[in-house]
Protein backbone atom coordinates (compact mmCIF):
# COMPACT_ATOMS: atom_id res chain seq x y z
CA UNK A 1 0.00 0.00 0.00
CA UNK A 2 1.07 3.52 -0.65
CA UNK A 3 3.08 4.51 2.44
CA UNK A 4 1.22 8.07 2.85
CA UNK A 5 -2.32 6.18 2.99
CA UNK A 6 -0.85 3.65 5.10
CA UNK A 7 0.44 6.30 7.63
CA UNK A 8 -3.65 8.38 7.98
CA UNK A 9 -5.27 5.39 8.04
CA UNK A 10 -3.68 4.18 11.17
CA UNK A 11 -6.49 4.46 13.64
CA UNK A 12 -5.35 6.42 15.87
CA UNK A 13 -3.95 8.95 13.11
CA UNK A 14 -7.34 9.35 12.27
CA UNK A 15 -8.09 11.48 14.72
CA UNK A 16 -5.11 13.63 13.12
CA UNK A 17 -6.96 14.04 10.70
CA UNK A 18 -10.59 14.67 12.24
CA UNK A 19 -8.25 17.27 14.05
CA UNK A 20 -6.57 18.77 10.82
CA UNK A 21 -10.22 19.09 9.27
CA UNK A 22 -12.02 20.56 12.24
CA UNK A 23 -8.90 23.25 13.18
CA UNK A 24 -8.82 24.28 9.33
CA UNK A 25 -12.71 24.45 9.35
CA UNK A 26 -13.15 26.61 12.74
CA UNK A 27 -9.76 28.87 11.92
CA UNK A 28 -11.82 30.08 8.06
CA UNK A 29 -15.19 30.61 10.40
CA UNK A 30 -13.50 32.61 13.15
CA UNK A 31 -11.52 34.67 10.59
CA UNK A 32 -14.25 35.55 8.22
CA UNK A 33 -16.25 36.69 11.36
CA UNK A 34 -13.26 38.32 12.27
CA UNK A 35 -13.42 40.48 8.91
CA UNK A 36 -16.79 40.50 8.83
CA UNK A 37 -16.54 42.72 12.06
CA UNK A 38 -13.82 44.96 10.69
CA UNK A 39 -15.86 45.62 7.54
CA UNK A 40 -18.60 46.71 9.73
CA UNK A 41 -16.25 48.88 12.15
CA UNK A 42 -14.94 50.53 9.30
CA UNK A 43 -18.52 51.53 8.24
CA UNK A 44 -19.40 52.74 11.57
CA UNK A 45 -22.11 49.80 11.97
CA UNK A 46 -22.44 47.76 15.19
CA UNK A 47 -20.37 44.27 15.28
CA UNK A 48 -22.29 41.31 15.62
CA UNK A 49 -24.46 40.52 18.47
CA UNK A 50 -23.62 44.01 19.78
CA UNK A 51 -27.47 44.72 20.09
CA UNK A 52 -28.56 41.02 21.38
CA UNK A 53 -31.84 40.22 23.08
CA UNK A 54 -32.27 37.49 25.67
CA UNK A 55 -34.18 34.89 25.24
CA UNK A 56 -34.99 32.41 27.28
CA UNK A 57 -33.02 29.47 28.47
CA UNK A 58 -35.71 27.20 28.12
CA UNK A 59 -35.82 25.92 25.66
CA UNK A 60 -33.81 28.20 23.08
CA UNK A 61 -30.72 26.73 24.45
CA UNK A 62 -31.35 23.85 26.23
CA UNK A 63 -32.91 22.10 22.87
CA UNK A 64 -29.62 23.60 20.73
CA UNK A 65 -27.86 21.52 23.75
CA UNK A 66 -29.60 18.56 23.01
CA UNK A 67 -29.28 18.60 20.04
CA UNK A 68 -25.01 19.40 19.80
CA UNK A 69 -24.81 16.69 22.70
CA UNK A 70 -26.83 14.00 20.21
CA UNK A 71 -24.72 15.04 17.25
CA UNK A 72 -21.61 14.72 19.00
CA UNK A 73 -22.73 11.26 20.44
CA UNK A 74 -23.85 9.60 17.19
CA UNK A 75 -20.45 11.35 15.56
CA UNK A 76 -18.63 9.30 18.32
CA UNK A 77 -20.68 6.06 18.04
CA UNK A 78 -20.14 5.57 14.10
CA UNK A 79 -16.17 6.37 14.37
CA UNK A 80 -16.53 3.79 17.39
CA UNK A 81 -18.01 1.50 14.80
CA UNK A 82 -16.05 1.72 12.22
CA UNK A 83 -12.56 1.87 13.28
CA UNK A 84 -11.17 0.07 16.40
CA UNK A 85 -9.06 1.19 18.85
CA UNK A 86 -5.36 0.23 18.61
CA UNK A 87 -3.80 -2.57 20.32
CA UNK A 88 -0.38 -3.72 20.17
CA UNK A 89 1.73 -6.82 21.62
CA UNK A 90 1.98 -7.32 24.64
CA UNK A 91 4.43 -4.54 26.86
CA UNK A 92 7.87 -5.78 26.46
CA UNK A 93 10.92 -3.76 27.63
CA UNK A 94 13.55 -5.57 25.77
CA UNK A 95 11.78 -4.82 22.33
CA UNK A 96 12.06 -1.02 21.28
CA UNK A 97 9.60 0.40 18.48
CA UNK A 98 11.57 2.24 16.19
CA UNK A 99 10.35 5.33 16.41
CA UNK A 100 8.65 4.86 19.66
CA UNK A 101 6.70 8.15 19.62
CA UNK A 102 4.61 10.18 22.62
CA UNK A 103 0.75 10.26 22.31
CA UNK A 104 0.03 12.71 19.12
CA UNK A 105 -0.51 15.51 21.29
CA UNK A 106 3.12 15.77 22.53
CA UNK A 107 4.80 14.89 19.54
CA UNK A 108 5.26 18.85 18.72
CA UNK A 109 7.58 18.83 22.06
CA UNK A 110 8.98 15.41 20.80
CA UNK A 111 9.95 17.05 17.91
CA UNK A 112 11.51 19.57 19.69
CA UNK A 113 13.68 17.66 20.89
CA UNK A 114 15.57 17.53 17.29
CA UNK A 115 16.69 21.02 18.17
CA UNK A 116 16.50 21.34 21.59
CA UNK A 117 18.32 19.19 24.57
CA UNK A 118 15.44 17.58 26.82
CA UNK A 119 15.53 19.78 29.71
CA UNK A 120 14.68 22.77 27.05
CA UNK A 121 12.55 20.53 25.18
CA UNK A 122 10.75 18.20 27.81
CA UNK A 123 10.83 20.42 30.51
CA UNK A 124 11.41 24.47 30.31
CA UNK A 125 9.90 25.15 26.99
CA UNK A 126 6.27 23.24 27.74
CA UNK A 127 6.54 24.92 30.98
CA UNK A 128 7.18 28.64 29.43
CA UNK A 129 4.23 27.55 26.86
CA UNK A 130 2.00 27.34 30.15
CA UNK A 131 3.11 30.30 31.69
CA UNK A 132 2.76 32.07 28.18
CA UNK A 133 -0.80 31.05 28.46
CA UNK A 134 -1.37 31.62 31.72
CA UNK A 135 -0.02 35.36 31.58
CA UNK A 136 -2.42 36.61 28.10
CA UNK A 137 -4.49 38.42 29.60
CA UNK A 138 -2.53 40.18 32.08
CA UNK A 139 -0.12 41.04 29.30
CA UNK A 140 -2.66 42.02 26.63
CA UNK A 141 -3.64 45.24 27.55
CA UNK A 142 -5.55 46.46 24.64
CA UNK A 143 -8.82 46.56 25.49
CA UNK A 144 -10.65 46.34 22.15
CA UNK A 145 -11.51 43.47 20.60
CA UNK A 146 -13.59 42.45 23.77
CA UNK A 147 -15.94 40.09 22.95
CA UNK A 148 -16.59 39.96 19.31
CA UNK A 149 -14.57 38.48 16.43
CA UNK A 150 -11.30 40.97 14.75
CA UNK A 151 -8.62 41.25 13.62
CA UNK A 152 -8.24 45.10 12.63
CA UNK A 153 -8.41 45.44 16.27
CA UNK A 154 -5.40 43.13 17.86
CA UNK A 155 -3.73 42.10 14.65
CA UNK A 156 -0.58 41.31 16.55
CA UNK A 157 -1.88 39.70 19.64
CA UNK A 158 -4.10 37.90 16.59
CA UNK A 159 -0.78 37.03 14.73
CA UNK A 160 1.45 35.90 17.70
CA UNK A 161 -1.17 33.61 18.87
CA UNK A 162 -1.74 32.05 15.42
CA UNK A 163 1.94 31.36 14.54
CA UNK A 164 2.31 29.58 18.12
CA UNK A 165 -1.16 27.56 17.87
CA UNK A 166 -0.82 26.50 14.21
CA UNK A 167 2.84 26.42 13.34
CA UNK A 168 4.38 25.83 16.60
CA UNK A 169 2.10 23.32 18.61
CA UNK A 170 0.36 21.71 15.37
CA UNK A 171 2.37 22.05 12.42
CA UNK A 172 5.00 20.25 14.43
CA UNK A 173 2.80 17.61 15.40
CA UNK A 174 1.74 16.72 12.41
CA UNK A 175 5.45 16.53 11.18
CA UNK A 176 5.86 14.13 14.33
CA UNK A 177 2.86 12.23 13.42
CA UNK A 178 3.83 11.90 9.31
CA UNK A 179 7.03 13.03 8.15
CA UNK A 180 8.83 11.27 10.95
CA UNK A 181 9.72 7.84 10.76
CA UNK A 182 12.48 5.31 11.98
CA UNK A 183 15.35 7.02 14.00
CA UNK A 184 13.32 9.95 13.77
CA UNK A 185 14.85 10.97 9.94
CA UNK A 186 12.87 12.56 8.20
CA UNK A 187 10.40 10.60 5.28
CA UNK A 188 8.21 12.07 2.69
CA UNK A 189 4.95 10.83 2.62
CA UNK A 190 5.59 8.48 -0.40
CA UNK A 191 8.83 7.20 0.67
CA UNK A 192 8.83 3.73 2.42
CA UNK A 193 9.93 3.55 5.59
CA UNK A 194 13.59 1.83 6.04
CA UNK A 195 14.78 1.14 9.18
CA UNK A 196 18.53 -0.16 7.79
CA UNK A 197 18.54 3.59 6.81
CA UNK A 198 21.17 5.55 8.01
CA UNK A 199 21.79 9.30 7.35
CA UNK A 200 24.94 11.28 8.09
CA UNK A 201 24.61 14.83 8.91
CA UNK A 202 27.62 16.17 10.14
CA UNK A 203 25.80 18.42 12.04
CA UNK A 204 28.37 21.00 13.82
CA UNK A 205 27.77 23.63 15.96
CA UNK A 206 27.98 27.28 15.59
CA UNK A 207 31.42 28.24 16.54
CA UNK A 208 33.24 25.35 14.50
CA UNK A 209 31.50 26.91 11.49
CA UNK A 210 34.35 30.14 11.98
CA UNK A 211 36.78 27.19 12.94
CA UNK A 212 36.57 27.40 16.74
CA UNK A 213 36.26 24.17 18.84
CA UNK A 214 32.69 25.02 20.69
CA UNK A 215 33.88 23.13 24.00
CA UNK A 216 37.24 25.33 23.90
CA UNK A 217 36.94 28.31 26.58
CA UNK A 218 37.09 31.08 23.89
CA UNK A 219 34.49 28.62 22.01
CA UNK A 220 32.06 28.91 25.35
CA UNK A 221 33.14 32.52 25.50
CA UNK A 222 31.90 33.08 21.79
CA UNK A 223 28.23 30.71 21.97
CA UNK A 224 27.56 33.11 25.46
CA UNK A 225 27.99 36.10 23.55
CA UNK A 226 25.60 35.00 20.73
CA UNK A 227 23.10 33.17 23.31
CA UNK A 228 23.20 36.31 25.62
CA UNK A 229 23.36 39.16 22.85
CA UNK A 230 20.24 37.26 21.42
CA UNK A 231 18.04 37.48 24.46
CA UNK A 232 19.04 40.63 25.55
CA UNK A 233 19.22 42.08 22.29
CA UNK A 234 16.25 41.02 21.34
CA UNK A 235 14.42 41.85 25.14
CA UNK A 236 16.08 45.51 24.51
CA UNK A 237 15.19 46.48 20.62
CA UNK A 238 11.86 46.61 21.01
CA UNK A 239 12.56 49.35 23.99
CA UNK A 240 14.36 51.64 21.96
CA UNK A 241 11.92 51.25 18.93
CA UNK A 242 9.27 52.40 21.28
CA UNK A 243 10.85 54.82 23.11
CA UNK A 244 11.33 56.84 19.67
CA UNK A 245 8.13 56.01 18.21
CA UNK A 246 5.63 54.71 20.27
CA UNK A 247 6.64 56.04 24.65
CA UNK A 248 2.82 55.89 25.41
CA UNK A 249 2.97 52.01 25.06
CA UNK A 250 5.86 51.65 27.32
CA UNK A 251 4.42 53.77 29.46
CA UNK A 252 1.12 51.80 29.50
CA UNK A 253 3.26 48.55 29.59
CA UNK A 254 5.13 48.96 32.57
CA UNK A 255 8.65 47.13 33.19
CA UNK A 256 6.90 43.99 34.51
CA UNK A 257 4.68 43.32 31.56
CA UNK A 258 7.50 44.52 28.93
CA UNK A 259 9.90 42.21 30.55
CA UNK A 260 7.44 39.54 30.46
CA UNK A 261 5.98 40.15 26.90
CA UNK A 262 9.70 40.52 25.52
CA UNK A 263 11.03 37.26 27.24
CA UNK A 264 7.92 35.22 26.07
CA UNK A 265 8.40 36.44 22.56
CA UNK A 266 12.07 36.21 22.40
CA UNK A 267 12.21 32.51 23.81
CA UNK A 268 9.12 31.80 21.18
CA UNK A 269 11.30 33.11 18.42
CA UNK A 270 14.22 30.93 19.33
CA UNK A 271 12.45 27.89 18.08
CA UNK A 272 11.96 28.58 14.42
CA UNK A 273 15.62 30.34 14.36
CA UNK A 274 16.77 26.67 16.02
CA UNK A 275 15.12 25.00 13.49
CA UNK A 276 16.52 26.68 10.62
CA UNK A 277 19.93 26.56 11.85
CA UNK A 278 19.51 22.73 12.34
CA UNK A 279 17.72 22.18 9.17
CA UNK A 280 19.14 24.31 6.90
CA UNK A 281 22.49 24.59 8.07
CA UNK A 282 23.13 21.81 10.52
CA UNK A 283 23.79 23.57 12.69
CA UNK A 284 23.20 21.70 16.43
CA UNK A 285 24.27 23.80 19.26
CA UNK A 286 24.82 28.18 19.62
CA UNK A 287 26.24 27.78 23.08
CA UNK A 288 27.90 24.69 24.73
CA UNK A 289 28.26 24.80 28.32
CA UNK A 290 30.17 21.48 29.62
CA UNK A 291 29.49 22.25 33.59
CA UNK A 292 26.99 21.09 35.69
CA UNK A 293 25.49 17.92 33.83
CA UNK A 294 25.82 19.96 30.58
CA UNK A 295 23.53 23.25 29.78
CA UNK A 296 23.59 23.33 25.98
CA UNK A 297 21.95 25.86 23.83
CA UNK B 1 -57.61 6.87 22.83
CA UNK B 2 -60.29 9.15 24.40
CA UNK B 3 -59.25 7.99 27.79
CA UNK B 4 -55.74 9.57 27.05
CA UNK B 5 -56.22 12.90 28.81
CA UNK B 6 -57.67 10.68 31.71
CA UNK B 7 -54.60 8.97 31.82
CA UNK B 8 -52.10 11.61 32.07
CA UNK B 9 -54.13 13.23 34.53
CA UNK B 10 -54.01 10.60 36.87
CA UNK B 11 -50.76 10.30 36.39
CA UNK B 12 -49.80 13.88 37.18
CA UNK B 13 -52.42 14.04 39.94
CA UNK B 14 -50.58 11.01 41.25
CA UNK B 15 -48.77 11.89 44.76
CA UNK B 16 -45.55 10.49 43.14
CA UNK B 17 -44.99 12.82 40.21
CA UNK B 18 -46.62 15.84 42.28
CA UNK B 19 -43.25 15.12 44.70
CA UNK B 20 -41.06 14.73 41.39
CA UNK B 21 -42.49 17.49 39.58
CA UNK B 22 -43.75 20.61 41.99
CA UNK B 23 -45.91 22.32 39.56
CA UNK B 24 -47.44 21.83 36.56
CA UNK B 25 -45.14 23.31 32.81
CA UNK B 26 -48.09 25.68 31.36
CA UNK B 27 -45.30 27.69 29.12
CA UNK B 28 -46.07 30.86 31.18
CA UNK B 29 -42.36 32.93 31.50
CA UNK B 30 -42.27 32.20 35.20
CA UNK B 31 -42.50 28.34 34.41
CA UNK B 32 -39.74 28.65 31.68
CA UNK B 33 -37.90 30.54 34.58
CA UNK B 34 -39.09 27.62 37.20
CA UNK B 35 -37.77 24.89 34.40
CA UNK B 36 -33.95 26.05 35.04
CA UNK B 37 -33.44 27.57 38.52
CA UNK B 38 -35.71 24.04 39.37
CA UNK B 39 -33.55 21.62 37.97
CA UNK B 40 -30.28 20.89 39.08
CA UNK B 41 -28.74 20.19 36.61
CA UNK B 42 -29.96 23.30 34.42
CA UNK B 43 -29.48 26.02 37.05
CA UNK B 44 -25.88 26.53 35.71
CA UNK B 45 -27.62 28.67 33.01
CA UNK B 46 -29.07 31.95 33.94
CA UNK B 47 -33.06 31.90 33.10
CA UNK B 48 -32.45 34.16 30.44
CA UNK B 49 -29.28 34.07 27.68
CA UNK B 50 -27.96 36.51 24.87
CA UNK B 51 -29.00 35.62 21.18
CA UNK B 52 -25.30 34.56 20.87
CA UNK B 53 -25.11 32.00 22.93
CA UNK B 54 -27.85 30.16 21.45
CA UNK B 55 -26.90 30.87 17.82
CA UNK B 56 -23.56 27.94 17.10
CA UNK B 57 -21.52 30.85 15.03
CA UNK B 58 -20.17 32.84 18.23
CA UNK B 59 -19.14 29.88 20.34
CA UNK B 60 -19.28 26.63 18.07
CA UNK B 61 -20.56 25.45 21.31
CA UNK B 62 -16.88 23.79 22.10
CA UNK B 63 -16.61 24.30 25.72
CA UNK B 64 -20.36 22.72 26.30
CA UNK B 65 -18.78 20.07 23.89
CA UNK B 66 -15.51 19.61 25.60
CA UNK B 67 -17.53 18.94 29.09
CA UNK B 68 -20.06 16.25 27.30
CA UNK B 69 -16.92 15.11 26.13
CA UNK B 70 -16.51 14.96 29.17
CA UNK B 71 -19.15 12.91 30.42
CA UNK B 72 -18.76 10.54 27.52
CA UNK B 73 -15.34 9.79 29.34
CA UNK B 74 -16.42 9.08 32.59
CA UNK B 75 -19.43 7.09 31.91
CA UNK B 76 -17.82 4.46 29.30
CA UNK B 77 -14.37 4.70 31.84
CA UNK B 78 -16.38 3.78 34.87
CA UNK B 79 -17.59 1.10 32.79
CA UNK B 80 -14.77 0.18 31.73
CA UNK B 81 -13.12 -0.32 35.09
CA UNK B 82 -15.43 -3.40 36.27
CA UNK B 83 -12.60 -5.66 33.81
CA UNK B 84 -9.71 -4.30 34.86
CA UNK B 85 -7.24 -4.90 36.78
CA UNK B 86 -4.35 -2.67 37.09
CA UNK B 87 -1.91 -5.11 37.23
CA UNK B 88 1.08 -6.39 35.06
CA UNK B 89 0.05 -9.85 34.59
CA UNK B 90 -3.59 -8.86 33.81
CA UNK B 91 -3.83 -5.82 32.02
CA UNK B 92 -3.29 -6.47 28.70
CA UNK B 93 -5.55 -9.89 29.00
CA UNK B 94 -8.42 -7.81 30.17
CA UNK B 95 -8.02 -5.61 27.44
CA UNK B 96 -8.09 -8.87 25.25
CA UNK B 97 -11.46 -9.97 27.34
CA UNK B 98 -13.12 -6.62 26.33
CA UNK B 99 -12.36 -7.54 22.37
CA UNK B 100 -13.45 -11.09 22.40
CA UNK B 101 -15.54 -11.74 25.60
CA UNK B 102 -17.34 -8.80 26.86
CA UNK B 103 -20.66 -7.45 25.17
CA UNK B 104 -19.61 -4.70 22.96
CA UNK B 105 -16.59 -4.45 24.61
CA UNK B 106 -14.98 -3.58 21.55
CA UNK B 107 -17.34 -0.77 20.99
CA UNK B 108 -16.87 0.38 24.31
CA UNK B 109 -13.45 0.54 24.57
CA UNK B 110 -13.34 2.71 21.44
CA UNK B 111 -15.82 5.14 22.34
CA UNK B 112 -13.34 5.82 25.38
CA UNK B 113 -10.11 5.91 22.87
CA UNK B 114 -12.06 8.03 20.16
CA UNK B 115 -13.81 9.87 23.04
CA UNK B 116 -10.64 10.92 24.99
CA UNK B 117 -8.69 12.36 21.45
CA UNK B 118 -12.08 14.11 20.67
CA UNK B 119 -11.92 15.45 23.66
CA UNK B 120 -8.04 17.09 23.72
CA UNK B 121 -9.05 18.60 19.87
CA UNK B 122 -12.29 20.24 21.42
CA UNK B 123 -10.39 21.52 24.29
CA UNK B 124 -7.86 23.27 21.56
CA UNK B 125 -10.56 24.56 19.43
CA UNK B 126 -12.29 26.29 22.17
CA UNK B 127 -9.23 27.51 23.83
CA UNK B 128 -8.83 29.32 19.95
CA UNK B 129 -12.38 30.43 19.87
CA UNK B 130 -11.61 31.90 23.22
CA UNK B 131 -8.60 34.01 22.01
CA UNK B 132 -9.89 35.01 19.20
CA UNK B 133 -13.15 36.34 20.59
CA UNK B 134 -10.58 38.08 22.52
CA UNK B 135 -12.75 36.67 26.05
CA UNK B 136 -10.17 36.58 27.93
CA UNK B 137 -10.14 39.90 28.49
CA UNK B 138 -11.48 41.81 31.74
CA UNK B 139 -13.39 40.79 33.86
CA UNK B 140 -12.61 36.96 32.12
CA UNK B 141 -8.85 36.83 33.32
CA UNK B 142 -9.18 34.11 36.45
CA UNK B 143 -11.24 32.11 34.45
CA UNK B 144 -8.96 31.97 31.07
CA UNK B 145 -6.34 30.78 33.18
CA UNK B 146 -8.44 28.13 34.66
CA UNK B 147 -9.26 27.34 31.59
CA UNK B 148 -5.44 26.75 30.59
CA UNK B 149 -5.15 24.38 33.63
CA UNK B 150 -8.13 22.57 32.32
CA UNK B 151 -6.26 22.34 29.13
CA UNK B 152 -3.00 21.05 30.77
CA UNK B 153 -5.34 18.51 32.50
CA UNK B 154 -6.88 17.09 29.75
CA UNK B 155 -3.65 16.32 28.07
CA UNK B 156 -2.42 14.62 31.47
CA UNK B 157 -5.54 12.21 31.67
CA UNK B 158 -5.23 11.25 28.16
CA UNK B 159 -1.69 10.50 28.81
CA UNK B 160 -2.21 8.62 32.01
CA UNK B 161 -4.65 6.69 29.98
CA UNK B 162 -1.82 5.70 27.21
CA UNK B 163 -0.26 3.13 29.51
CA UNK B 164 -3.32 1.64 30.99
CA UNK B 165 -3.58 -1.25 27.92
CA UNK B 166 -0.10 -2.34 28.65
CA UNK B 167 0.69 -2.97 24.95
CA UNK B 168 3.61 -1.42 23.51
CA UNK B 169 1.94 1.48 22.28
CA UNK B 170 1.82 2.41 25.83
CA UNK B 171 4.49 1.31 27.57
CA UNK B 172 6.86 3.32 25.09
CA UNK B 173 4.97 6.16 24.55
CA UNK B 174 5.02 6.77 28.59
CA UNK B 175 8.90 5.59 28.57
CA UNK B 176 9.45 8.42 25.83
CA UNK B 177 7.27 11.13 27.64
CA UNK B 178 8.37 10.00 31.81
CA UNK B 179 12.28 10.33 29.94
CA UNK B 180 11.92 13.83 29.95
CA UNK B 181 11.30 14.08 33.61
CA UNK B 182 14.10 12.45 33.79
CA UNK B 183 16.51 15.73 32.00
CA UNK B 184 14.39 18.09 34.56
CA UNK B 185 16.62 21.00 35.75
CA UNK B 186 17.63 20.12 39.42
CA UNK B 187 15.31 17.42 39.94
CA UNK B 188 15.80 15.00 37.11
CA UNK B 189 19.18 12.61 37.07
CA UNK B 190 19.99 13.60 33.42
CA UNK B 191 19.24 17.03 33.95
CA UNK B 192 22.04 20.18 34.55
CA UNK B 193 22.44 20.96 37.98
CA UNK B 194 21.22 17.66 39.33
CA UNK B 195 24.89 16.47 40.40
CA UNK B 196 24.80 18.83 43.34
CA UNK B 197 21.70 17.83 44.88
CA UNK B 198 22.98 14.64 44.33
CA UNK B 199 20.14 12.83 42.31
CA UNK B 200 20.22 9.73 41.03
CA UNK B 201 18.03 7.43 38.96
CA UNK B 202 16.56 6.26 41.98
CA UNK B 203 15.71 9.32 43.68
CA UNK B 204 14.67 12.06 40.98
CA UNK B 205 11.06 12.94 39.41
CA UNK B 206 10.89 10.10 37.29
CA UNK B 207 11.11 7.74 40.03
CA UNK B 208 8.48 9.63 41.83
CA UNK B 209 5.99 9.23 38.45
CA UNK B 210 6.87 6.13 37.63
CA UNK B 211 7.50 4.59 40.91
CA UNK B 212 10.54 2.69 39.69
CA UNK B 213 13.89 3.18 37.95
CA UNK B 214 11.64 2.15 34.78
CA UNK B 215 8.24 1.83 33.54
CA UNK B 216 6.78 -1.63 35.71
CA UNK B 217 4.06 -2.40 37.88
CA UNK B 218 4.02 0.54 39.99
CA UNK B 219 3.94 3.13 36.85
CA UNK B 220 0.65 1.11 36.06
CA UNK B 221 -0.39 1.50 39.21
CA UNK B 222 0.48 5.12 39.42
CA UNK B 223 -1.11 6.27 36.15
CA UNK B 224 -4.09 4.03 36.42
CA UNK B 225 -4.93 5.98 39.84
CA UNK B 226 -4.07 9.16 38.44
CA UNK B 227 -6.18 8.21 35.57
CA UNK B 228 -9.48 7.07 37.00
CA UNK B 229 -9.59 9.29 40.27
CA UNK B 230 -6.48 11.97 41.07
CA UNK B 231 -6.71 13.94 37.66
CA UNK B 232 -10.39 13.39 37.04
CA UNK B 233 -11.36 15.15 40.63
CA UNK B 234 -9.00 17.81 40.25
CA UNK B 235 -10.77 18.34 37.29
CA UNK B 236 -13.81 18.27 38.38
CA UNK B 237 -13.19 20.55 41.15
CA UNK B 238 -11.83 23.29 38.35
CA UNK B 239 -14.65 22.40 36.19
CA UNK B 240 -17.11 23.75 39.00
CA UNK B 241 -14.91 26.80 39.21
CA UNK B 242 -14.55 27.70 35.53
CA UNK B 243 -18.47 27.15 35.05
CA UNK B 244 -19.07 29.20 38.28
CA UNK B 245 -17.23 31.99 37.09
CA UNK B 246 -18.86 32.35 33.32
CA UNK B 247 -21.49 33.02 35.53
CA UNK B 248 -20.74 35.38 37.79
CA UNK B 249 -18.25 37.15 35.33
CA UNK B 250 -21.71 37.77 32.88
CA UNK B 251 -22.43 34.79 31.04
CA UNK B 252 -20.79 34.29 27.23
CA UNK B 253 -19.06 37.36 26.57
CA UNK B 254 -20.58 40.39 25.02
CA UNK B 255 -18.98 42.90 22.57
CA UNK B 256 -17.75 45.43 25.10
CA UNK B 257 -16.92 48.82 23.20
Amino acid sequence: MNPFIEIITQPDNIAIVIMIIMVSFFMAWAFQQAFENDRRLAAGLPVEGENDNFVDTFKPLVRIELIIALVVMVGLTIWSIAIDAPLEEIANPTITPNPAKAPWYFLGLQELLVYFDPWLAGVVLPSLIVVGLLAIPYIDINPKGNGYYTFAERKYAIIIFSFGFFVLWLLLIVIGVFFRGPGWLWYWPWQEWDHARVVFEPTKDLTSVIGIDSRSIPGIIIGGIVVVSYLVGGMVAPYLYWKKNNPELLKQLGMVRYITITFLFVTMMSIPIKMILRLVFLVKYVWIIPWFGGINF
Amino acid sequence: MKRLPEITDKVKKNLIWKSIFRRDYRNTIRDRAQAVFGNVFLHLHPVQVRESAVKLRFTWGMGGITFFAFIILVITGVVLMFYYHPSVDQAYTDIKDLEFQVPYGVILRNLHRWGAHFMVIVVMIHMFRVFMTGSYKAPRQFNWGIGVFLLVLTFLLSFTGYLTPWDQLGFWAITVGTNMGAATPFLGYQGPFSEFLHITPYNDIRFALLGGAQVGGNALLRSYIWHCVAIPLVSIILMFVHFWRVRKDGGISKPQK
